[in-house]
């Protein structure tokens, strides 16, 4: 019952590829502020310039997250977002009309808890068409992984700076794309970066044909922009997931929703314009 | 019995690894550096000298005479661990680790700690080895604990008030662990229990087994035979796993861990990991954990900073699948009985981690036969509950 096709994911890589362009990638929290605004919000991400989109599912020990994001799943656990419920955002988003590829982006507890099959089943029947778990090295996501394959779901795996020798280990199980971190340390936005990450981005690149997408603290057109001349996909997580806090006011009033709604497509449309 | 955990870190089904990428090689480096010193003699005489000129072990194994009196049942020793210097078991493990992070070249150290005690010895070894040190403690137990956060500023390290999440241990260790991902290069994770990702859990138990060696010897002495029961509280774990891990063979010798009830195991309020907890992955290693249906990890609750804890070691998760351990709820009201009770007739004031202990040895004792012996792992000392107890003992009406 191996599920085959083709992935959103990959076809949206290449067409990408074959045009010479990056793509850019939002991640937001699931459930932030509330399901239906994130229905929105997925709307405007779309209509803003975003490739492929990461959803977060919130959870209550994100260890790999700094302060932006962890507000952002107490927020979305107040509501119990669960991880079903991310999934039936996304498809409610779908059925709006989003096309962009879906990648989820859960800690391994709650995947663990709906069962691994189960978990399978239901983020293949939502149409996501990648999976990255922070919290779980290559050593210990057999398990995972043989069913990722098998559900055709791909497993996105982290590398870091501090990777080293571990690096050909983890492209040999990787599917989907690398996502590199960008420096050392947990999610969050970062006025600069180390020079030392192009080298170490450059070299992940050799090692592996599939694409390479760089995360965490990226937050302005000009960092997407640079790092899309060697990219592949770049990132933007807690400056969306903060811009979408700072306009929390507007859109728990249903007059300034709109109003919103277009500051955070504005964000985005203008990390795009550094991405051109 | 095989030997536990294996090289992937598990006991049975539980440990492993599961941190972000940026900490494996750290967690493997941390490894090699242990394996490497486990067995040099140079190491093990650096530790064995401060443990005994410094924190003044051996700790004496003392006979409750007048507590086996008033509970008329088996005779009950206690081993005194709240005879260590700064007040209680954490010490065994800061010295080990705090030698270890020399070794590695390593100049900064943190820690998470609940009740303060691992913050303390962590901050005392800090001070002893000259190493930058920084204390995550949650802004919950800051306030609950005022005096060893003014004991570790005392001793120069820095305690940062951990805001997220419950404001507790469990957020203390996430702090930790994110500022670990943040300062990998430089910095050195003194972990206070034995918890966490592999090898925390197994370096732990290892630093901690001293209390369990000593006892076996000590008890040979006294009684020329093992004891019957081994009790100690358990929170995360370290202390009951140090006084445990040198008797798993001897089948004879039931091993029983107490943890918090809190206000009872049937309200939302307790620490009750293995009477309520399932399976989980939380904070790097597979364990039982309290949590809901969907995998988010649930508030604990205990009167005792040090157990107010919703996950456990995995390997006493471990010992609890093969049947080898039984673990016992204990209630805030029942620990605090059992602390006023073995104040009163032994002049000893434990900690409230350690009167869960002793609450469950009143519960057992009686029925069990005066040839019979129990050893209790008095793991701390009580000065720093002193202040929280006069609260709940002038609230409830109690004194």
């Amino acid at each position: 019952m191996t599920k085959v096709g083709l992935n959103l994911l990959d076809q949206t890589f290449e067409t990408l590829k074959a045009e010479g362009k990056t793509a850019l990638m939002p991640f937001i929290t699931m459930g932030d502020p509330d399901p239906e605004t994130t229905v929105e919000i997925l709307l405007q991400l779309e209509r803003a310039g975003a490739d492929i989109v990461e959803l977060g599912v919130p959870y209550s020990d994100p260890l790999a997250d700094g302060p932006v994001i962890q507000r952002a799943s107490e927020r979305a656990l107040v509501r119990q977002i669960t991880i079903p419920k991310c999934l039936e955002i996304a498809q409610a988003a779908r059925e709006r009309g989003v096309k962009l590829p879906y990648v989820l982006f859960t800690y391994y507890n709650p995947v663990l808890q709906l069962g691994l099959e189960s978990f399978f089943e239901l983020v293949y029947d939502a149409g996501i068409s990648g999976l990255i778990i922070p919290d779980l090295p290559y050593e210990e996501s057999q398990e995972v992984l043989r069913l990722a394959d098998q559900f055709n779901i791909k497993l996105i795996p982290l590398v870091a700076p501090t990777s080293r020798d571990r690096v050909a280990r983890i492209v040999e199980y990787a599917r989907g794309f690398i996502y590199c971190v960008s420096s050392v340390g947990v999610t969050g936005e970062r006025a600069s970066f180390h020079q030392s990450v192009d080298e170490f981005i450059k070299s992940v690149k050799e090692q592996t044909n599939l694409p390479v997408a760089v995360g965490f603290g990226i937050s302005s057109h000009e960092q997407v922009s640079h790092f899309s001349e060697f990219c592949d996909g770049v990132v933007v997580g807690s400056a969306i997931v903060r811009k979408i806090e700072d306009t929390l006011p507007l859109l728990k009033d249903e007059a300034t929703k709109e109003q919103g709604l277009l500051q955070i497509h504005d964000f985005v449309a203008q990390l795009k314009s550094g991405n051109s | 019995m095989t030997q536990v955990p294996d090289e992937h870190g598990r006991f049975g089904p539980f440990g492993g690894r599961y941190v972000p990428e940026t900490l494996m090689n750290a967690l493997f480096e941390l490894e090699n550096s242990y394996k490497q010193y486990q067995d040099d003699p140079d190491f093990q005489n650096e530790i064995n000298y401060l443990l005994k000129q410094y924190s003044g072990r051996e700790t004496p194994l003392y006979y409750a005479e007048r507590l086996t009196e008033q509970l008329g049942g088996a005779k009950i020793y206690l081993k005194r661990e709240d005879l260590n210097h700064t007040g209680a078991h954490k010490i065994n493990n800061a010295i080990g680790q705090g030698i270890l992070a020399k070794r590695m070249g390593k100049k900064k150290v943190i820690a998470e700690t609940g009740a303060g005690q691992h913050g303390v010895a962590t901050a005392t070894v800090a001070a002893l080895l000259g190493l930058e040190c920084k204390v995550f403690m949650g802004e919950e137990d800051t306030k609950r604990q005022q005096l060893n956060v003014f004991r570790m500023k005392l001793l120069g390290a820095e305690v940062v008030p951990v805001m997220s999440g419950t404001r507790t241990l469990k957020d203390a260790c996430n702090e930790a662990l994110r500022y670990w991902v943040s300062n990998v290069q430089d910095t050195f994770y003194i972990l206070g229990s034995a918890t966490g990702p592999h090898p925390y859990p197994m370096m732990v138990r290892n630093f901690q087994r001293i209390i369990g060696d000593e006892t076996r010897r000590q008890i040979l002495e006294s009684e020329g035979r093992l004891p019957e029961m081994l009790v100690a509280a358990v929170g995360g774990g370290s202390n009951a796993i140090g006084m445990f891990y040198p008797f798993v063979e001897d089948t004879s010798v039931q091993l029983v861990g107490v943890e918090a009830a809190g206000r009872g195991v049937d309200t939302e309020y307790h620490a009750a990991t293995m009477t309520k907890g399932t399976k989980g992955v939380f904070q790097g290693s597979m364990s039982y954990l309290l949590q809901d249906a969907f995998g988010q990890v649930l508030p604990a609750h205990s009167i005792s900073a040090g157990l107010d804890y919703p996950g456990i070691g995995p390997e006493h998760s471990y010992l609890k699948d093969i049947k080898r351990a039984k673990y016992y709820p204990i209630t805030d009201k029942e620990a605090l009985d059992a602390l006023q009770l073995l104040s009163r007739t032994e002049g000893i004031i434990p900690a409230l981690e350690s009167a869960h202990a002793v609450a469950q040895v009143v519960k057992l004792a009686p029925s069990m036969t005066r040839d019979q012996v129990i050893v209790i792992c008095l793991s701390g000392r009580g000065d720093k509950d002193v202040e929280s107890i006069m609260a709940y003992t002038e609230g409830e009406g109690l004194v």
